[in-house]
């Protein structure tokens, strides 16, 4: 079974479990104040690491391209409190621009 | 129309149109980070939660293997269960609440439709594309986490953790197998969390 198959499974079935878990489990477990706030952090972490690995490397390699252009652009349409549909699109305009004519 | 009438279809619309996009954005993606357009169907149909479901496909698309891409996409995932807990108290209705909730029930099953048939579309688009960078589509991807993580940004710690973490991860890119930078950063957020 190829990586993309066994993570698109294993991702699901985990998915679920979780989602079944908050129903089942006694809520003193999970509404502990650390337990809270972790939960309120973790996203943050994985989120901003997603966005800059994304951004600047191809495999392991780190590289400055388009890529970048198209981040800012979407940082400018954040900023502008732009909705999210128009943050992507915004970014892939602007980086197939600056990758097809610079 | 009335004035809540004419609210409400506003809304509706502007929830549907976020949803599609974001649907179209994570198919097209999938593909474009070597998932076939029946992974990312079923990533979308089962997994049906958008962070986790960007997370796995942004961890394999850099190059990740399996497990980094199941465990980054299930740490973002334990915030369902702490909805859950909030949900299951409220679900336990009787009477004319139940009919709400079969309402909302509804309302949510749209949305899963909506969700799925996007990512095809936007999947099938990929797989036409050829090149993605041609379309952009390489910079969709980290422009779709940027605006899932920029609500959560709502004070200097929050800012401030985001930066460490995206430094520290681009840090460790080159050292460290693909995907282990990016699940690296969850500890950093237990061990603040921890002690804050």
């Amino acid at each position: 079974m190829s990586t993309f198959w066994i993570a698109t499974i294993g991702t699901s079935v985990i998915a679920f479990a979780l989602k079944y878990s908050g129903h089942s489990v006694p809520e003193r477990w999970l509404s502990h104040p650390k337990i809270q706030r972790i939960n309120l952090l973790i996203p943050i972490a994985l989120l901003s690491a997603l966005v800059a690995v994304q951004t600047f490397s191809e495999k392991s390699k780190l590289m400055v391209d388009q890529r970048l252009v198209g981040l800012s652009v979407a940082m400018i349409a954040l900023f502008l409190k732009a909705p999210f549909p128009v943050v992507v699109l915004s970014a892939a305009v602007s980086s197939a621009a600056v990758y097809r004519w610079l | 129309m009335s004035k809540v009438a004419s609210t409400t279809l506003r809304d509706s619309l502007s929830v549907s149109l976020t949803v599609g996009a974001y649907g179209v954005a994570f198919g097209a993606a999938a593909v474009a980070n070597g998932f076939t357009v029946l992974q990312s169907c079923l990533l979308s149909l089962l997994t049906f939660s958008g962070a986790s479901q960007f997370a796995v496909i942004g961890v394999l698309g850099a190059g990740g293997s399996a497990i980094s891409g199941i465990a980054t996409a299930s740490l973002l995932g334990v915030r369902n269960a702490l909805y859950g807990v909030i949900m299951a108290p409220r679900l336990k209705v009787t009477g004319l609440k139940r009919i709400v909730a079969a309402q909302i029930t509804i309302d949510e099953s749209t949305a899963v439709a909506f969700w799925n048939l996007f990512t095809l579309a936007g999947a099938l688009g990929a797989q036409a594309m050829g090149d993605i960078r041609a379309f952009g589509l390489d910079s969709a991807v980290p422009a779709a986490f940027l605006g899932l993580v920029w609500p959560r940004l709502t004070g200097n710690f929050e800012r401030a953790l985001a930066t460490g973490c995206a430094l520290f991860a681009i840090a460790l890119t080159p050292i460290l197998p693909a995907g282990l930078p990016i699940i690296a950063t969850a500890f950093i957020a237990i061990v603040i969390g921890l002690k804050r």
